[in-house]
């Protein structure tokens, strides 16, 4: 394999890693700050163990998000100089900013409030878990906005005599229309993430009868919170969908598999047989779907691979403009088929929940428990979608992935750090799995008993 | 001033920053198992740091962000000559920020003992290893006419540079050891002031030399900030020994100051020299972003970087007292259960 290969699994391995953590993290921190907020204006015992215990597997799954950004800011300049160099002007700056505004906000309040419990005051120490909450958020705009410039490069030229892009506004790389989209469908995925992971684990616990008390509102709260991340993850990802035909059409006629222009077009959901346009052996359509998404009609004209790999063959010179087809179709269909799958168990549990019920039945417990993988394969399908669509680019239309390269790292140095980088993740992976499930199934903390006047200095409420 | 030395300047306060924060958590890592006598000795070492030392750490990559936004030929260059180097960093700085949070949740001896000493590498490496690349970064690489690296490895592994390694390493150890002095009690704060003399002396003959190395190539001012270095490094020394720690905690922090404004200005207009021709160094020039971007970066940062420090020192203040093996509570951790 060239340096290229290795450099793109790489960045693949380690990004889809480190975003198994980071919606994890945006979603649960505001569960948590919500369960802590009712604590402190109820007083009420059972939201403090329920801060408690999903505080504890958000800081596991905090430490291993924190741990796996750190190489996300570093590899740009190790294994794609070129990239580096070429955009530097307008892409450092988010990222920048994301550590000023964004990573000092969510590692410095996070600290005071997992070692906070017994230094500050009641209402300042839930201001904390807040703050870090909208760090996490922030977090994602910028970066968010990095990425959606490289979808669709607004605000921006290329300098002929340097050969490098410049920043013309910056008011339109953080307005781009592109970075408002994945922004709202990232967010809403996020918390639809936090409920399925909170659904999947009081699923866990209640099916045992276990601790009802921490885990039936805990369930009913990740339910709702699925049913609306979920309606605003399909409302968004119909925003992007056609944002994407517009400028990325490319990429959509590879979600669909569509070699040839057709209109109205119909929506695959479902094929047999080869995806390199030569034959179809069978396909389950819906008609006039595929309109509707790209253009917003039933009976849009949507452009198929062969027409715009001839448009880009004429707008940028020759050479292969069409991503792997098979990886962009499935990606698309699962990422959609994820998501839905999330809702339908969301719809199901408020009903089986509704008004103070338990089920009675047994099965909705451990489908719930296995539903809590759902969430994060569909966010790493939906991302290897987005990316992958978008080659032979790194920036769209205007710098390809082959020339993002850094000219200079060997292949046996990538090959290194790959090898390097799985080991150590996989390693991590399996500590972390251990500690989820562990923690998991320990259950929140017993009741508080009131602690005994003395004059002694007493132990802090938290330490490592 | 012109805007790119602005930026160079604010790169330098953030590396400056990182140094003086990061430094003595470093510090603290490194000496976990010499500190550290039984579990809960260690305990109270990690504590001292526990609420600080993520935040400490988000200046290492608010300088990354800062040097790809404003210098993006430096960060290509850098990032992609230093490769081999970085990866360490990087396997160190992960391993270390999950050490932390994973230590406590197993109720294991073994567990913990395995943690303790990812910590102490993950402190301990990239505490040298920020001394190489500096070293490195003041005396120039071969660069090509493109601005490219053209060594190896072990070109970056020459004596220079190993001894920059081995001055932080020992500067950031006594930087943590007087930290120590400063947050902890009774017998812990007694062993870390005795450790800090001879970490000191250390420091004073690695980070002599290399200052001394370092000023004898570029002269001027090198002279004076690194004669600075040396006299705060005397002075935190014998405020140690006086036990006067918050004094000579603020000496340590001084001369780390001081090193690194040494080793930027002796780097200044460079921010890359090339060692093939000096026609081939990136200079803050000729690396730098359009002046457009850094007038926005420039107030963003006028804008953020007060509040930054005003929650950051609060943090520090709501975190202000010592820590004593009788403030640690029982262990968390869930128990192991033998099958």
């Amino acid at each position: 394999m060239s340096a290229l290969d290795l450099a793109r699994w790489q960045f693949g391995i380690t990004t889809v890693y480190h975003f198994i953590f980071v919606p994890l993290t945006i979603g649960l921190s505001f569960l948590v700050a919500g369960m802590q907020t009712a604590w402190v204006r109820t007083g009420n015992g059972k939201y403090r163990r329920m801060t408690k215990f999903w505080g504890k597997l958000f800081l596991i799954n905090f430490a291993m998000g924190v741990a796996t950004g750190i190489v996300q800011e570093f590899q740009f300049g190790m294994n794609w100089s070129d990239y580096s160099t070429f955009v530097g002007d307008i892409f450092g700056a988010p990222l920048a900013i994301e550590g000023l505004l964004a990573f000092f906000l969510e590692s410095t309040f996070l600290g005071l409030w997992i070692f906070g419990w017994d230094k500050l005051p009641k209402k300042l120490h839930l201001a904390t878990i807040w703050i870090a909450s909208i760090g996490t958020v922030l977090s994602a705009y910028f970066i968010l906005a990095a990425n959606s410039w490289m979808q669709h490069p607004v605000g921006s030229i290329v300098n002929p005599a340097t050969g490098r892009a410049e920043l013309k506004d910056f008011g339109a790389v953080l307005t781009n229309s592109t970075a408002v989209g994945a922004f709202a469908h990232t967010i809403t995925a996020c918390f639809l993430t936090a409920g399925m992971f909170v659904v999947g684990i009081s699923a866990w616990q209640l099916r045992r009868q276990k601790n009802a008390d921490v885990f039936r509102p805990s369930m009913k709260l990740a339910l709702v919170t699925v049913l609306i991340a979920g309606l605003g993850v399909i409302v968004t990802g119909d925003l992007q969908a056609r944002l994407m035909t517009e400028q990325q059409p490319m990429k959509m006629a590879a979600a669909e598999a569509l070699y040839d222009t057709v209109a109205p077009a119909s929506f695959s959901l479902f094929t047999i047989g080869s995806l390199d346009g030569s034959q179809e052996k069978f396909s389950i359509r819906v008609p006039g779907v595929l309109s509707f998404m790209a253009t917003g009609t039933f009976d849009g004209r949507v452009e198929g691979i062969n027409n715009l790999q001839a448009q880009e063959q004429q707008a940028y010179g020759p050479g292969e403009y069409r991503p792997d087809v098979p990886v962009t179709y499935w990606t698309f269909r699962l990422m959609i088929g994820f998501g839905f799958l999330c809702l339908l168990i969301s719809l199901v549990g408020l009903w089986l929940f509704r008004r103070g019920r338990t089920p009675r039945g047994r099965w909705f417990f451990p489908v719930a428990t296995a539903g809590l993988a759902l969430p994060f394969l569909a966010n790493s399908v939906g991302w290897i979608f987005t990316e992958m669509g978008r080659q032979p680019w790194s920036v769209f239309g205007v710098l390809k992935t082959a020339d993002s390269v850094s000219p200079t790292v060997p292949a046996s140095s990538v090959l290194t750090s790959l090898i390097v980088f799985t080991l150590l993740y996989g390693v991590l992976a399996v500590v972390d799995g251990v500690l989820m499930v562990r923690y998991a199934k320990a259950g929140p903390p017993p009741p508080e008993e009131p602690a005994a006047e003395s004059d002694e200095p007493r132990p802090a409420a938290f330490a490592y | 001033m012109a805007l790119t030395d602005i930026w160079f300047l604010l790169i330098a306060v953030l590396w400056t920053g990182y140094f003086v924060l990061e430094g003595f958590d470093f510090g603290v890592g490194t000496l976990l198992r010499v500190l550290g006598r039984d579990d809960t000795d260690r305990r109270v070492l990690i504590n001292t740091i526990g609420p600080v030392w993520d935040g400490n750490e988000v200046w290492l990559l608010v300088a990354g962000g800062a040097t790809f936004a404003a210098f993006p030929l430096w960060y290509s260059s850098l990032f992609s000559g230093f490769y081999l180097a970085l990866l360490l960093v990087l396997v160190a700085l992960i391993l270390r920020g999950v050490a932390f949070e994973f230590r406590g949740k197993l109720d294991s001896p073994r567990w913990r003992t395995t943690w303790d000493w990812v910590i102490v590498f993950g402190s301990a490496a990239p505490a040298l290893l920020w001394g190489v690349a500096f070293g490195n970064i003041v005396h120039g690489v071969p660069l090509d006419a493109q601005h490219h690296f053209t060594g190896t490895f072990f070109t970056l592994l020459n004596p220079y540079a190993l001894l920059g390694g081995v001055a932080t390493l020992s500067l950031f150890s006594f930087h943590g050891a007087v930290f120590l002095t400063l947050k902890t009690t009774g017998e812990i704060r007694g062993r870390a002031r005795i450790l800090s003399r001879a970490l000191g002396g250390t420091a004073i003959v690695f980070g002599g030399v290399f200052l001394a190395y370092t000023a004898v190539e570029h002269g001027g001012w090198a002279w004076l900030t690194s004669a600075l270095a040396a006299a705060l490094l005397v002075a935190a020394v014998l405020f140690a020994t006086d036990e006067r720690d918050g004094f000579a905690f603020a000496s340590t922090a001084g001369a780390i100051i001081a090193v690194t404004f040494t080793l930027f200005w002796s780097l200044y207009p460079n921010v890359l020299p090339s060692t093939t021709d000096s026609a081939f160094s990136l200079t803050t020039t000729n690396a730098s972003s359009t002046p457009y971007t850094l007038q926005i970066m420039t107030w963003v940062a006028v804008a953020f970087t007060p509040i930054v420090l005003a929650y950051q020192a609060w943090t520090y203040w709501v975190f202000r007292k010592r820590i004593s093996r009788g403030s640690i509570p029982a262990g968390g951790g869930l128990p192991v259960v033998r099958r």
